[in-house]
């Protein structure tokens, strides 16, 4: 019961782009959520650059005061307006998340590509170091790193951070890259002599891309708290402020005690509200790209 | 079976290595004299103490020693439980300082950890079943998960301890009380331990209820669950089997979240001074006390790879498949 | 037993709107008989199949009606239908090779399923009827990983058919399997209904060939419709309906080689169901068509038990 003349589709692969777009920003999970993760990005690029000041850790006023009209998050114990520190301290977070994540989804992709495709001893030699990298505890792991060779910038923290948070990324893609690559257009790629290189930059990643997004902006949130705890122990950067930093700081100079709460909830609420903001994002993402989660 | 476990026990083993090896290894990577550059830093002014140090490290890091023999020494030392003299509390040996800490640790960790598994996942299982339900439970749980151990701590603090003045903030037990079996005295604990134990159990309830939740439709939307449906099964039928094939995923992400949970537990007795390593590591960093560093580090590492271990066993007991010798889906 | 389905409407809910998934078919069927459902991809067959024993969760009964021994089916009450299902109504679906808990020893799960509905297993029986499918008592200790593809499919047979349904709706259970399989499994389920395991039998598939083998009467389905219903033999050796006689002649041939005959399909696809086209729904790809098939030709009963929906028949 065939029906001959196969319908040509060569618009079919626009038809689900634009599909998707079309379902994306009716996705309320997504909108919202990026909404939030896009105000934040604005607060953290534009902010230092509109408040331009020299230092936001420096001295500007009475220390200790509550919000008001003129310092709108209130000063610390030293007298730093919090509010500069916070809109400094997003902005380092924000880095932090994104190259620390940035560095792992691209070790994550090497990695689970390769043992995905290939197979075989490589297969089981990069599971291995999967695994060794997945169980070592990472907090534990930084801290040895950072504590002996002092790494005091956001960029090397962001590094080390990317270099130990890839492995269920890599095993991830690794499973969708074992069931990608037994479909014919692989197959097809293969007979015509195409490396294996070209193979996953072509015909895999590209199928795969929705998935790798999505495991991108996991990996920025985790990246965020990862970094946000390093700091709070001390093993942050000498350097400027983020906002685990300013948890820090407040901890250690009794904000508790003192009752000063505008200098411990903002920082901590912005990094909820961004990483909270980022996993229900990716939740709509899913939705998007798999027709049967949508709700009809 | 046994192939599985072999293949466990393997990797953990090669792990061990490799962390006790990075612990070896990295203070040798810092420029110029690591003896000289330690001294310093760690700013001991007694000289008796300044002489044990570096005669301590010498031999420790065995500069007149070849190479090999310096990594081998380190391993016969760690088997000793020989993790040195800290530095910030010195003469006390780094094992002691640590084995006084663990208890707490433990004491937080592992009711958190057990408590908020076994809630967050018969609340996702439960979010799972009503649309109403579901509506409510997934925003908090995702606001849970998303929240930092330690600004949960901090509020919980600041708002149980501090404003309402229900629980106190600092400390493993009050100040002026002595370790005791008496009944004051664990009053004092169990107070002392109360907000912090509260805090680590709603972030890491919030990840649970969501997998567990997510993982449930998942089953449910399954052929067998259809299949049984079609037949007239009634669902508390296929809720019980969708729950059980539900839980073996999850079993494998409490694994994989042990990093972050140990993380989390630190963080939270920095917040409240709980007497557990994590304080003892902030003091240790703000000491620069490498050797306690050291000593928290190879504890850290070795309790994770037990849990896993633990984990490991739990696993092939619930899932019958693998004791016939096929497993599901093992990575 | 017997079956009478009232121009019975289904629709599936989407976003973009209601797709009329079955428009508006009645047919019968009597004790014993199994009947052979075919149809392309999408001709509202595996509807069908699903509206008589559990709805989809996106499918909506809009009309008609299906009454079995008399009564009336209540198919859109998912809660009044479970009396039915199993014991009057079974089901062996699509996906047999996974419609088994993989956690589970088969004999332990059944026993449980049973339980659940308020029966007590039979062990005895439950034995017999794995061997009389070819099956060694064994499978009923192990887990589904445990066997290969064609065992489960007759696992799940016996399951089906366990508490000896009066109707059985077989949806596509060959689509998946080898051909020596298929015949094994069609003769499995014709010794069901001799047995008296069970009474009559709806056998949905896109296979013609092996319908004909061991249905009573063939129904051909056409974008959400009935095309034409007739006792097997009368169908395939003189249909009535175009699209059957073209159906049957796009289908190969063993022994006539392409250069002596060229397979001819059917040229086009099936119409949109979510905005279905006016009148004769075949019209657009029918050689016949003539400004008459405008109107919807109603299913007329040409000769004794031979119904067709097309004016050029009747």
């Amino acid at each position: 019961m065939t029906t001959t003349t196969p319908t040509a589709l060569p618009t079919e692969e626009r038809v689900v782009r634009r599909e998707a777009l079309y379902f994306a920003v009716r996705n309320p999970k997504l909108v919202i959520g990026f909404s939030i993760v896009f105000v934040f990005a604005v607060i953290g690029l534009l902010g230092p650059v509109l408040l331009d000041v020299d230092s936001p850790n420096e001295y500007v006023a009475m220390p200790m005061l509550p919000p008001s009209s003129e310092h709108w998050f209130g000063t610390t114990t030293q007298g730093q307006d919090v509010f500069t520190q916070f809109v400094y301290g997003v902005r380092t977070t924000f880095l932090a998340g994104a190259i620390g994540g940035g560095i792992a989804a691209v070790i994550a992709m090497a990695i689970g590509f390769t043992a995905g495709y290939r197979g075989g001893l490589v297969d089981e030699a990069l599971n291995m170091l999967t695994n060794i990298v997945l169980v070592i505890p990472t907090l534990a792991v930084l801290l040895i790193i950072n504590a002996y060779l002092g790494i005091r910038s956001v960029g090397m923290q962001a590094l080390l951070i990317g270099l130990t948070s890839w492995p269920w990324a890599a095993r991830a893609i690794r499973a969708q890259t074992f069931s990608l690559r037994s479909r014919d257009f692989v197959d097809l790629a293969r007979l015509s002599g195409v490396g294996t290189p070209r193979i996953i930059a072509r015909e895999i990643a590209p199928n795969m891309s929705s998935y790798l997004f999505m495991t991108f902006i996991l990996l920025f949130g985790s990246s965020v708290l990862i970094a946000a705890s390093l700091d709070f122990i001390g093993l942050g950067p000498t350097e400027g402020v983020s906002l685990g930093l300013m948890l820090q700081n407040a901890t250690q100079w009794s904000a508790l005690q003192l009752g000063l709460w505008w200098w411990f909830v903002p920082p901590g609420a912005a990094i909820t509200a961004v990483v909270g903001a980022l996993y229900v994002a990716n939740v709509g993402l899913d939705e998007v790209f798999n027709p049967k989660l949508r709700e009809t | 079976m046994r192939q599985y476990f072999g293949r466990k026990l393997f990797i953990y083993g090669l792990t061990f290595v490799a962390a006790v090896t990075v612990n070896w290894m990295i203070p040798r990577f810092m420029p110029g004299d690591p003896v000289a550059s330690m001294l310093a830093r760690a700013r001991v002014s007694q000289p008796e103490a300044v002489e044990a140090m570096r005669a301590y490290y010498i031999s420790l890091f065995g500069f007149d020693q070849p190479v090999w023999q310096q990594y081998l020494n380190f391993w016969g030392a760690m088997f000793r439980g020989d993790f040195g003299i800290s530095i910030y509390v010195f003469p006390t040996p780094v094992t002691d300082l640590i084995l006084g800490a663990v208890p707490y640790t433990l004491g937080l960790m592992i009711p958190a950890v057990l408590l908020s598994y076994w809630a967050g996942n018969r609340l996702g299982a439960f979010a799972a079943r009503r649309q109403l339900l579901d509506n409510s439970v997934l925003p908090v749980g995702y606001i849970l998960t998303a929240t930092p151990y330690m600004w949960l701590a901090v509020l919980l603090a600041w708002g149980l301890g501090v404003v309402a003045g229900w629980f106190p903030v600092a400390g493993g037990y009050a100040f002026s009380l002595q370790p005791s079996w008496s009944w004051p005295f664990i009053e004092s604990l169990l107070h002392h331990w109360a907000l912090p134990f509260l805090s680590l159990f709603l972030v890491a309830l919030g990840g649970w209820a969501i997998g567990m939740r997510n993982m449930i439709i998942y089953e449910l939307e399954s052929d067998y669950s259809t299949y049984l449906a079609a037949l007239g099964a009634p669902a508390r039928l296929i809720r019980r089997y969708a729950y059980r094939n539900a839980m073996l995923p999850q079993i494998t992400g409490l694994a994989l979240q042990l990093g972050v949970l140990v993380a989390g537990a630190l963080v939270t007795e920095i917040v409240f001074s709980y007497p557990g390593i994590g304080s003892l590591i902030l003091k240790a960093i703000q000491n620069q006390d490498f050797f306690l560093l050291q000593g928290s580090f190879m504890f850290i590492v070795v309790g994770v790879l037990v849990a896993n271990f633990i984990i490991d066993i739990v696993y092939v007991l619930i899932d019958p498949r693998t004791r016939t010798g096929m497993a599901g889906a093992q990575a | 037993m017997s079956l009478r389905v009232s121009d019975l409407r289904v629709h599936y809910r989407t976003l973009r709107g209601d797709v009329k998934a079955l428009d508006g078919v009645s047919f019968a069927m009597d004790d014993g008989e199994i009947l052979g459902l075919a149809g392309e991809s999408g001709c509202g067959k595996t509807t069908l199949g699903k509206s008589l024993i559990r709805m989809d969760g996106r499918m909506r009964h809009i009309d008609g009606s299906v009454e079995l021994d008399g009564r009336e089916l209540p198919i859109g009450d998912d809660r009044a239908m479970n009396g039915f299902r199993f014991h009057e109504i079974s089901l062996i679906p699509q996906y047999s090779m996974s419609a088994m808990n993989p956690t589970r020893r088969i004999g332990k799960m059944i026993n449980e399923l049973l339980r659940s509905r308020g029966v007590t297993l039979d062990r005895e029986e439950l034995e017999r009827r794995i061997a009389q499918v070819g099956l060694p008592v064994e499978v009923l200790g192990r887990y589904p990983i445990e066997l290969s593809g064609g065992q489960k499919q007759r696992v799940v047979m016996v399951i089906s058919t366990l508490l000896d349904p009066a109707l059985l709706i077989a949806d596509e259970i060959t689509s998946a399997l080898d051909v020596s399989t298929q015949k094994a499994v069609a003769k499995a389920l014709l010794d069901f209904r001799d047995r008296g395991y069970v009474k009559s039998m709806i056998f949905i598939t896109h296979d013609l060939a092996l319908t004909a083998h061991i249905a009573d009467t063939i129904m051909v389905m056409y974008a959400g419709k009935l095309a034409e219903k007739a006792p097997t033999e009368e169908l395939i050796k003189a249909p009535k309906h175009p699209y059957t006689k073209l159906l049957i002649n796009s289908l190969p041939e063993i022994g006539v080689r392409f250069e002596e005959r060229k397979l001819e399909g059917i040229p086009g696809s099936p119409p949109s169901l979510l905005r279905p086209p006016q009148g004769c729904r075949f019209r657009d790809r029918c050689p016949l068509a003539s400004e008459q098939c405008v109107e919807e030709p109603p299913a007329t009963e040409v000769e004794p038990n031979h119904y067709v929906a097309c004016w050029k028949a009747a």
